[in-house]
């Protein structure tokens, strides 16, 4: 055996002498690259670029937009779409995507709004009652997904449709006025409440979105689960085979996803003050919070990306409203810049991840 | 002497497709057993069926004496078979020390780790870079940096510094020296004999004879899904071995396989 191995390696007696170091480069980076890099290793990077620009571009152009009365409209508007992005960002993180997050938050609060004005549970329990099933609503999609391997796409196109018209059935299409819950049950519009400091009004879902971005970005950053949720985006066999159990992490995700977009629908109520079945957020929640997790910088591939990229993505959004709106041009041209600007980001995140390969 | 792993009659059937047939396997203590056999002949199967990443339908596998039946690698390796991949199972977008303790992190000691689950981030990348320094992996500067950063070697040395630093009972390498240049193989080498010399037995699939007639004790010669002979390096010569595996030649005592 001894003289079998010397014959194995003799080849290497070529090494003897060898450099000891394993190869190294040491390339003359050009200024593109080593931005490309940069960006690699700082998603949030480019949609916060983006938001000073747009800050900028539009203090110059629109004198009212410093003022602290406006920035305060800007946050109110972009609140729930920073709660549902919330849900979007670690469902997208997984390189999956959820349709149904708007359908879900307005089934919730029909659910909040029912459940004590037609059932007469106290509305905090209603509450409970609502974020319980906005939970489960999730979970459904979760299990749809990670149990019968449906397509993210297909399984939360199938469940937006039947909870939008489950919502529509159940509530027979009634609004709850904003006096009767006034009245009623004032815990359901808890966060229309606002503190006025110098008399800028700040809502209290301003405070709720900007805590949960908080809360998630340390949980994606800083927990075993929230590294676990990278993994099961970026390579999913690879993940199975290190030891995530990437079935349990989907459906934990879908899950938090329903219950933030439960708590969205209960921010609507704040928001709105009424409790409608036909608001607006059951057909435009997904795209609005697909298009701020897009500019936000979170790769539709999974596995690459921060909330917090999400949050300054809902804050070029709601910037950009306000900013043309102040401008005072026709208010289309949002629209055109947004899509615009989801294929620059789209384009910018295809070309970071160009350092990979 | 008891095996300490032992696989008997096992059998995994994909449809029409048999990748176990009848299947022994024996693992002694502190040894290192290389497997050996031509492409398709069911190697990847048999080590996927003791790490866990996949049930065979029929037969026994025995740790210790201990009938075992993982159902995931996460069992298994909680039993203490760790397993490196042909394809690395590494995530590529996370960090060094991400992956090294992908599925077993360590949180943060007080309150921090047990109501807010922070990870124990310094006591990680310490432990990571000592690992990969063990393996002569130095000139990755930075233990965060992404694995998608690495080279395919370092990559490589990642995923058998993370095996031998955790495997306890078994540790298996699947072709771990195949994107390997020669003096990172002969590093992988120097590592496999380390780790049996902490007593902890090593089955090698490898397709590179020489670096299997210089490290393995003993060689298990897979063909058509089932085990053909064990033969000792020793005793035999690698033409031998290649005869045997592809079927050009039968080993003595071994009947024609039907």
């Amino acid at each position: 055996m001894a003289s079998d191995a010397k014959t194995a390696s003799s080849f290497e007696e070529g090494l003897k002498g060898a450099s000891e170091k394993v190869a190294e480069f040491h390339e003359e980076q050009s200024f593109l690259k080593r931005l490309q890099h940069w960006l690699h290793q700082t998603p949030s990077a480019v949609p916060l670029i983006v938001l000073m620009v747009a800050l900028l571009v539009f203090g110059v152009l629109a004198e009212n937009f410093f003022k602290a009365g406006t920035l305060s409209v800007v946050l109110q508007q972009i609140a729930i779409v920073g709660i549902l992005g919330c849900a979007q960002s670690i469902v997208i993180l997984t390189a999956g995507i959820d349709l149904s997050v708007g359908a879900i938050a307005v089934f919730s609060s029909v659910l909040m709004g029912q459940a004590t004005f037609r059932y007469g549970v106290p509305a905090e329990l209603a509450i409970v009652i609502g974020l319980i099933l906005g939970t489960a609503m999730g979970a459904m999609n979760g299990l749809l997904i990670a149990k019968m391997k449906l397509p993210p796409f297909i399984a939360t196109l199938g469940t937006w449709q039947i909870l939008l018209s489950a919502n529509f059935i159940f509530s027979a299409n009634e609004t709850i006025r904003s006096s009767d819950i006034a009245e009623r049950a004032a815990a359901l519009q808890f966060w229309g409440g606002s503190i006025q400091p110098g008399g800028i009004k700040i809502l209290y879902a301003v405070f709720l979105m900007i805590a949960l971005v908080a809360i998630m970005s340390y949980v994606l950053r800083s927990t075993a689960w929230g590294r676990h949720v990278y993994a099961t985006g970026d390579d999913p066999q690879a993940a199975e085979l290190a030891g995530v159990p990437t079935g349990k992490v989907l459906i934990q995700v879908y899950a938090l996803a329903g219950f933030f977009c439960a708590v969205a629908g209960w921010v609507m109520i704040g928001r709105f003050g009424s409790v409608s079945p036909t608001a607006s957020t059951g057909q435009l929640g997904n795209i609005q919070s697909i298009t701020a997790v897009v500019i936000g910088g979170i790769s539709l591939f999974g596995g690459r990306g921060s909330v917090v990229g999400m949050f300054f993505g809902a804050l070029i959004v709601g910037v950009f409203e306000m900013g043309l709106r102040l401008v005072g041009t026709d208010p289309q041209w949002t629209f055109f810049l947004i899509g615009v600007l989801i294929i620059f980001a789209v384009a910018v995140d295809q070309w970071i991840r160009k350092v990979a390969s | 002497m008891e095996p300490l792993l032992k696989g008997t009659n096992l059998v995994k059937r994909y449809g029409k497709v048999t990748a176990l047939d009848h299947c022994d396997f024996d693992l002694y203590p502190g040894e290192i057993l290389a497997v050996i056999g031509d492409n398709g002949a069911g190697k990847s199967t048999l080590i996927k069926a003791i790490s866990g990443a996949v049930i065979p339908d029929e037969g026994e596998i025995t740790l210790e004496g201990k009938p075992i039946r993982f159902s995931n690698p996460i069992e298994a390796r909680a039993a203490g078979i760790e397993t490196v991949y042909q394809t690395l199972a590494m995530s590529p977008a996370l960090s060094i020390a991400d992956n090294m303790f992908m599925g077993r992190e360590l949180r943060a000691p007080g309150i921090m780790g047990s109501v807010f689950r922070k990870l124990d981030r310094p006591r990680m990348e310490k432990f990571a870079r000592e690992k990969l320094n063990e393996l002569g992996l130095m000139t990755i500067q930075n233990i965060n940096q992404a694995v998608e950063t690495l080279s395919g070697g370092q990559r490589q040395g990642v995923a058998v510094a993370r095996a031998a630093a955790f495997g306890s009972k078994v540790v298996i390498l699947d072709e771990p020296t195949a994107a390997l240049g020669v003096k990172e193989s002969r590093r992988v080498l120097e590592l496999i004999r380390d780790v049996r010399a902490r007593g902890i037995p090593i089955i090698l699939i490898s397709h590179n004879m020489p670096h299997v007639f210089e490290v393995a004790d003993r060689i298990h010669i897979h063909r058509l899904g089932k085990r053909l002979c064990v033969i000792k390096p020793g005793e035999h010569s690698m033409s031998d071995a290649v005869a045997y595996m592809t079927g050009a030649k039968l080993p003595e005592g071994v009947a024609e396989p039907v």
